[in-house]
């Protein structure tokens, strides 16, 4: 494998990261004021899918992502009102909004659109376009620092850069002001919150709010950055691996970053192999595709340190008597 | 305290939870421009109106009732398992290689046999899940649903690399021998002088569903096991009280679960297909989640619920095929009924009870 | 006196605190009817009542914590309106709940500014509390170290911190519910000084407790609640323990049980060197030795969290152990398969869990299903493959009817039924098995008056028979009138035994304490 090769992987996996990244740290604001939310994935696509929509109607991707991080805050507030309004249970009401997002997009996709539930394909300004930094072509000649910077660093779509600030501005949101305080308070124990004088239920529909804003942006990528149009159900699980990859980082934003950079790598990889040879011993690519889940079992077993999540997490807060 | 009578908590509120839901799916058939009423029409009509839409939707109320029973059994231990399409996906591979392998003289020794390996399969697939959880507490929603794609990926395998017959491009096994071919409701009715139709392909694994239901009933509510796994769902402290081992009920529940799940393969590669495909559960471990919810984890209700989703899902295709409804709606429709009869189960019970408190201290 | 002229100037001066006509239901429970109470400025006034007589309840509405149904708030004498947590705080009211509002993986200083920041930053804030945290604990003797996480420190500290943080949200009346429950009762020695120089400083302080003693030892004034509503307030140099005990209850109560002195037998439970660690490593049991003979109630005593749950559990075998348990002279597994509850009940160990809502029943079972409950797998209650439901209904009237249960209806669910008649049902289920030995955890707890005599009378009357009880509970007045050998257990380990009529109350509060016998 030449240095090259080992560039365009990396390059890839930061792709690939990203959509990861943003429902990662989308469900740590969520999970860290105690609400569970095992609906990442469908609120993903349904902003992929009004990100595109949009975009292929006005022809502007900024349009696109207003809309789409719209639609995926209308489901996380409908997971608010189901998990805290109602303290409905939180797994149940994740499970709703998956196929919510599931079967509303195909169906709207079919009425406006009429191309089997895709959206047309989206050029030039309806997509997010690659962002060159300042030197790239200049130094794209350096020996090894060159390539990077340019190739690796430089070159993605501007919610690439927005997702890898939001690591360091979630650690100082949560660690370093009030609200984050407040915040991580509320899913480690209500009753504090609430005793202290600070509406439990206004924490935690903020946390929503911030989570369906992420996941909103994440879908935005995946449909006009990521690729040129929504196609049926094509967050393809990776709702579900922002998930693991949250429980691999422990509910920690820089950790999540490392997480989602790995699981960003095992697809890259996937993507790139189909069967791996390794000697006489071949790795078929199915099992490449399933190395995120099984890796997320193992550290779920515990082989890997303990994840302890919050306290306060998918239990909905009634006062007792 | 109890606030409502059992009747209201057993029949009103779900019915008003699927009232609501259905108030809603009508409004997003009038979003698209079409007409619900015509709609609900057809459905009926495509579904119920003739022995053959009866014969699919008994087809697919046969594959919910082993879902349905698979997450209501799990409900009970309070667990959740979502892994039912993962099971269902195994259990499709244990039918197969049951029904491949072994020169059956009769289908109702391949069923037997059948049966015991999608059972097993299933029940295999939900027995890691489930260890991870008894024994170092992993939660087992976020297992299952890693155990669901990594059943796809393990049967994308088997099919690509195992199972596929020499030459073929198709990722599926070979036609099972026609020696194993399930009896059909039209094979079982017609010596009974009923005629139905020939082309349905709901079939005898219809008998076994509702034999599941019996037995799942007399299991969580007559017998000492089905005591236990009841008690250690409401409460585990309770139970370690009353010497009732969690990981025992932990796994033997999710054993039953995850057999049941992969039950639904006798009939969907063994009844219908008659050979394992990709993709052959089409998502009915999922739609078993809603039917649990709504059937309040009752063998009736699940039973009726699933008999419920098989008319949705017969309807729903027919609305696909005569209108430019698709068939997602039935997808949209399944998370309503899950949203209202799981999730926003208090906004439907929290004013309900107040009514009913009003009610009683009005009389008393 | 000076101090009649201070209470004189007080009666004059506008209450504190002023509630009328304070109603709340809480679906078909109505916690609080039509209660109306004045608190004076600058004392420490009492409430006292059974266990679920609204008292909790009534101090939350006036925190904010629940809504009123109907009723007015006065505070200085001035209308008040509190519909949250936040207004009782700015109306200077703060509370201390029996069950602390702390988060557990936060400092000291996290929780004390919590809801109480300066700004949207959280360094200014966390500065600005150190400093002010440092006069607290000048001027009231309150010292914690600011920098400790909560999870690490004693309940004693994490109380404290509850109090800073109602001091440093300013408040001038402090509400703490039920706040002796889990102290030793030097620490609770050392609370009422911190409550005293409080009230010195013109603090108002509202106590809830159901212990007499605290209230007479430290209030000035005395309000009594029973099932809901205000029965009486009284000056409490005016009354007496037995006058507020019968206010409580609502007639005259018999403090002490009527029995016979008891005839010990052979030894039925020996206890050697019994050590139990939990979940997360922490030794709960460290070596406790123990002999409960038949025909002999062993109460142990001690303040909550010392060993005693564990003990009970390991016993019955909830929870495993190693060391030596010798039933009958035959020795009882620790661990394994045969350590279990249902091991335990074949070798005749009946057991009344502490937690019966937790433990002892399935709060959503039907109640002829929690008369089987442990005993499910009893050949009386099978038919071949099934349970013997008809043959348990049958067994279920026959035990309410024995024991009083009402409503006497084998299909109500176990929580339609009072706390009493709860409490009933376990006891009757094990009680009838006519175990060798019974455990017993918290008999009374939230149970009523009457259903208390009840309960008592049915463990003294299994002992009469020749049975060994070992009985745990944080009540010393029941320790004193049901054991007939108490011994004290703190910090898991047992720190004497001593005869019921050879000892008193000052006594066992030294070894709750830790301090031998010999030095106190």
């Amino acid at each position: 494998m030449d240095f090259l090769t080992i560039i365009q992987i990396l390059d890839s996996t930061i792709r690939l990261a990203t959509p990861l990244l943003l429902a990662c740290l989308a469900g740590l604001f969520s999970e860290r004021a105690g609400i569970f939310d095992i609906g990442l994935e469908g609120k993903m696509l349904a902003a992929a899918f009004f990100s595109a929509a949009t975009a292929a109607i006005t022809g502007s991707v900024w349009l696109g992502l207003l809309a789409g991080t719209l639609a995926s805050m209308v489901l996380s507030a409908l997971h608010g009102l189901a998990s805290i309004t109602f303290r409905g249970n939180q797994l149940i009401s994740g499970v709703a909004i998956n196929f919510l997002a599931a079967g509303m997009t195909v169906l709207i996709a079919q009425d406006w659109f009429q191309q089997g539930g895709r959206t047309p394909s989206l050029i030039g300004q309806g997509r997010f376009n690659a962002v060159t930094l300042p030197f790239a072509d200049a130094l794209a000649d350096v020996p090894v620092l060159g390539p990077i910077y340019s190739e690796l660093i430089s070159g993605h779509s501007i919610l690439v850069y927005l997702a890898f600030l939001c690591v360091p501005a979630t650690w100082w949101l949560l660690f370093r002001t009030r609200f984050g305080l407040r915040l991580r308070a509320v899913g480690e124990n209500p009753a504090a919150v609430d005793t202290a004088g600070i509406s439990v239920i206004g924490m935690r529909y903020a946390a929503v709010a911030i989570c369906g804003l992420l996941c909103g942006i994440a879908g935005a990528y995946l449909a006009t950055a990521l690729q040129a149009g929504f196609v049926k159900d094509m967050t393809a699980g990776r709702g579900y691996i922002a998930l693991a990859a949250l429980i691999f980082a422990k509910w920690r934003p820089w950790h999540a970053m490392f997480s989602c950079l790995l699981f960003g790598f095992l697809q890259a990889v996937a993507l790139r192999y189909q069967n791996i040879h390794i000697g006489d011993f071949v790795i078929p690519v199915q099992a490449m595709d399933a190395l995120p889940y099984i890796l997320t079992v193992v550290i779920l077993a515990g082989f890997v340190g303990k994840a302890i999540p919050p306290r306060a997490g998918g239990e909905p807060y009634v006062k007792e008597r | 305290m109890d606030v409502m009578p059992k009747w209201a908590e057993v029949v009103l509120v779900p019915l008003i939870s699927l009232l609501l839901a259905a108030i809603l799916s009508a409004l997003v058939i009038l979003a698209i421009g079409e007409d619900p009423i015509a709609a609900v029409q057809l459905m009926v009509q495509g579904a119920l109106g003739s022995t053959y839409g009866w014969g699919y939707t008994l087809y697919y109320a046969t594959n919910f009732m082993f879902t349905g029973l698979a997450v209501a059994v799990a409900f009970h231990a309070k667990m959740f398992n979502i892994g039912g399409e993962g099971q269902a996906m195994l259990g499709g591979l244990g039918v197969a290689l049951a029904c491949l392998y072994f020169p059956w003289p009769h289908w109702s020794l391949a069923l037997i046999a059948a049966t015991v390996g999608a059972a097993l399969f299933g029940a295999a697939w939900a027995a890691f899940p489930a260890y991870l959880q008894a024994k170092r507490g992993s939660h087992i929603v976020i297992t299952t649903i890693m155990f669901n794609f990594i059943a796809a990926a393990v049967l994308n395998y088997m099919l690509v690399n195992v199972l596929r017959p020499e030459g073929s491009m198709d990722p599926a096994t070979e036609r099972f021998s026609p020696t194993v071919h399930l009896p059909t409701l039209h094979e079982i009715l017609a010596p009974f002088g009923i005629q139905f139709s020939k082309a349905a392909p709901a079939n005898f694994s219809l008998l076994v569903a509702i034999a599941a239901c019996i037995l799942v009933w007399a299991l969580i509510w007559r017998t000492r096991l089905g005591y236990e796994i009841r008690a250690y769902g409401f409460s585990e402290p309770g139970a370690r009280y009353a010497g009732i081992s969690p990981t025992r009920i932990i796994m033997i529940s999710m054993l039953i679960s995850g057999g049941l799940a992969g039950l639904m393969a006798i009939n969907n590669v063994m009844g219908e297909a008659e050979r394992l495909v990709l993709n052959a559960t089409e998502g009915a471990g999922f739609i078993g989640i809603a039917v649990a919810l709504m059937g309040r984890s009752h063998p009736l209700g699940v039973f009726l619920a699933a008999i419920l989703f098989g008319f949705l899902y017969q309807g729903g295709a027919e609305l696909a095929l005569w209108t430019s409804i698709p068939r997602e709606l039935i997808v949209v429709i399944q998370a309503l009924v899950i949203l209202f009869t799981g999730a926003l189960d208090n906004m439907v019970r929290m004013p309900l009870e107040s009514l009913f408190l009003r009610y009683r201290k009005g009389r008393s | 006196m000076a101090m009649n002229d201070q209470t004189e100037r007080q009666d004059t001066a506008a209450p504190a605190i002023e509630l009328k006509g304070i109603s709340k239901s809480f679906g078909p429970v109505q916690a609080n009817k039509d209660i109306s109470i004045s608190v004076r400025p600058g004392t420490i006034h009492g409430i006292i009542g059974e266990n679920g007589a609204g008292k909790s309840t009534l101090m939350s509405i006036l925190y904010g914590f629940y809504k009123a149904d109907r009723g007015e708030i006065f505070i200085n004498g001035k209308k008040t309106e509190i519909p949250d947590s936040q207004a009782a705080i700015a109306a200077g009211i703060g509370m201390v709940f029996q069950h602390f509002k702390l988060v557990e993986n936060f400092t000291v200083l996290e929780n004390i500014i919590l809801g109480a920041e300066d700004g949207g930053l959280l360094k200014p804030s966390l500065a600005k509390a150190r400093k002010s945290l440092i006069e607290l604990e000048r001027e009231y003797g309150l010292n914690v170290d600011p920098d400790a996480v909560i999870q690490d420190i004693g309940v004693g500290k994490q109380q404290r911190v509850e109090i800073l943080k109602a001091l440093y949200r300013q408040a001038e009346v402090l509400i703490l519910d039920e706040p002796t429950g889990v102290l030793t009762p030097a620490e609770a020695d050392q609370l009422f000084r911190i409550l005293g120089r409080l009230r010195d400083e013109g603090k108002t302080i509202i106590l809830i407790t159901h212990k007499l003693r605290e209230i007479m030892d430290i209030t000035d004034t005395v309000s009594v609640m029973r099932r809901g509503e205000m029965t009486a307030t009284v000056k409490t140099s005016e009354t007496s323990p037995e006058q507020l005990a019968e206010l409580m209850v609502g007639r005259k109560v018999l403090l002490r049980v009527d029995k016979v002195p008891a005839k010990p037998g052979k030894p039925v439970l020996e206890i050697e060197n019994l050590k139990v660690t939990d979940e997360k490593g922490v030794a709960r049991l460290k070596g406790i030795d123990l002999t409960v003979r038949a025909g002999e109630i062993l109460g142990i005593a001690g303040v909550a969290g010392n060993g005693q749950s564990e003990l009970l559990e390991v016993l019955g075998g909830m929870r495993r152990g190693e060391g030596t348990i010798r039933l009958n002279g035959e020795p009882l597994a620790l661990d394994g398969p045969n350590s279990d509850g249902r091991a335990r009940r074949t070798q005749g160990v009946a057991h009344v869990p502490e937690d019966r809502q937790r433990e002892g029943l399935i709060m959503d079972f039907h109640a002829w299903e929690n008369v089987a409950f442990g005993y499910h797998l009893d050949a009386s209650y099978r038919r071949g493959p099934f349970m013997d439901n008809t043959a348990l209904r049958r067994d279920t009237e026959a035990k309410m009817k024995k024991f009083d249960v009402r409503p006497p209806d084998p299909w109500l669910t176990a929580k339609n039924f009072s706390g009493g008649n709860q409490q009933k049902i376990v006891v009757a289920r094990e009680i009838e098995r006519n175990p060798d030995l019974l455990l017993v955890g918290q008999p009374t707890r939230g149970v009523d008056i009457g259903a208390i005599e009840f309960i008592h009378n049915e463990i003294v009357a299994l002992r009469d028979q020749g049975k060994a009880i070992l009985l745990v509970s944080v009540e010393l007045e029941e320790i004193f009138s049901l054991a007939d050998r108490i011994a004290v257990m703190f910090d898991g380990h047992i720190m004497g035994e001593r005869l019921p009529n050879e000892t008193d109350e000052k006594e066992l509060g030294m070894l709750m304490a830790g301090m031998s016998g010999e030095a106190a």
